[in-house]
């Protein structure tokens, strides 16, 4: 039976890194939500996929770089973690380019998820 | 499922990047930059005729006033923010931007 | 009903603030709650009263304290993001305060609705 205090709330991440920070407060925001134990799922989509690619140094732009965060979200129980194909496919990216494992989806899957939704919180 | 769109189509994807994701019968909203979408004869009227055949498609009426656009696409309904509440009242929300 | 809005973006660059508040005072209007509206990114900048826009322009801070001494709406900025932008009680409109973001999700479990504004 559903739980009718937990809700389900969906971050979607479509923003690349660093250009500006609404990936990284996206996923602060991500990290305090874990804490009260709701249904939660991230999704990224468009260049949100960015966010995940292996390899990013930031050392020279005095931006902290956050892309290793998002290996630790495990350990805060966000174990739903699913990327658009067609995102990631645009983008010459496969899910071996990408710093944690992912669940590659359709759109259609996604638009599912999406309508199971209470909440829905882009970034 | 409301989906609402703030962006120009013309100027960033987010118009095309969220129609993949539409189940049929979501109702999408206009808002902002983004109801330049339906300014009737422009580069996305056929994709906007296409998505009326599955979802039901509004329009912010303020937005469309302040932008100077009279006419627009056939079977798009223009609305305004109480109508927007009223969206809201039946459906939980999308914002895409 | 009882709605939350989640605003995302500042004053007068965007749009996002004036929709936000229209959408707002139009829930009001057709009887639902507006429970609270929180600021993230950017969107702390929207309750400092130092903003002085001319006398022929809205003033979006003094809007919003309005709206919250009038409807009770809970203006609430989130406090890592307004410790970056320079957001201090002391600059604060009436009717606004600091919280976190343990509040957003507060406001996400509580309410029927949570509306995001953004750009």
């Amino acid at each position: 039976m559903e739980n009718e205090n937990v809700k389900k709330i969906m971050h979607v991440l479509r923003h690349a890194p660093h250009g500006t920070i609404y990936t990284y407060e996206g996923l602060e925001m991500i990290l305090i939500m874990a804490a009260y134990e709701q249904d939660l799922s991230v999704v990224f989509i468009g260049d949100g996929v960015y966010a995940l690619k292996k390899g990013q140094d930031t050392s020279g732009i005095s931006i902290k770089g956050f892309s290793r965060t998002f290996m630790a979200l495990d350990g805060y129980d966000v174990e739903k973690l699913y990327v658009d194909r067609v995102s990631l496919e645009e983008r010459g990216l496969t899910e071996e380019d990408l710093v944690v494992d992912v669940k590659v989806l359709d759109a259609e899957e996604t638009g599912r998820l999406m309508q199971e939704q209470d909440v829905i919180i882009h970034h | 499922m409301l989906h609402t769109i703030n962006k120009s189509p013309f100027e960033t994807t987010t118009f095309e990047t969220c129609i993949r994701f539409l189940v049929p019968g979501d109702p999408v909203l206009f808002i902002e930059d983004g109801v330049y979408a339906v300014q009737s004869g422009n580069k996305f009227s056929p994709t906007i005729e296409r998505v009326l055949k599955t979802n039901p498609v509004f329009a912010l009426g303020p937005d469309l006033d302040a932008r100077g656009i009279g006419d627009i696409a056939d079977g798009v309904e223009s609305v305004d923010y109480e109508g927007f509440v009223g969206l809201v009242e039946e459906h939980q929300v999308n914002s895409w931007f | 009903m009882k709605i939350g809005i989640l605003l995302k973006e500042g004053p007068y660059n965007h749009q996002a603030s004036d929709t936000a508040f229209k959408f707002a005072e139009a829930a009001i209007k057709k009887g639902h709650t507006v429970d609270a509206v929180f600021l993230y990114n950017d969107g702390v900048t929207n309750v400092t009263k130092l903003m002085d826009p001319p006398q022929d322009d809205r003033n979006i801070a003094a809007r919003w304290s309005e709206l919250s001494q009038k409807h009770g709406v809970e203006i609430l900025a989130c406090i890592a993001a307004s410790k970056r932008r320079g957001i201090s009680d002391d600059v604060l409109v009436e009717g606004s305060a600091i919280t976190g973001l343990g509040t957003l999700t507060d406001i996400a479990i509580r309410n029927d609705r949570l509306v995001t504004f953004g750009d």
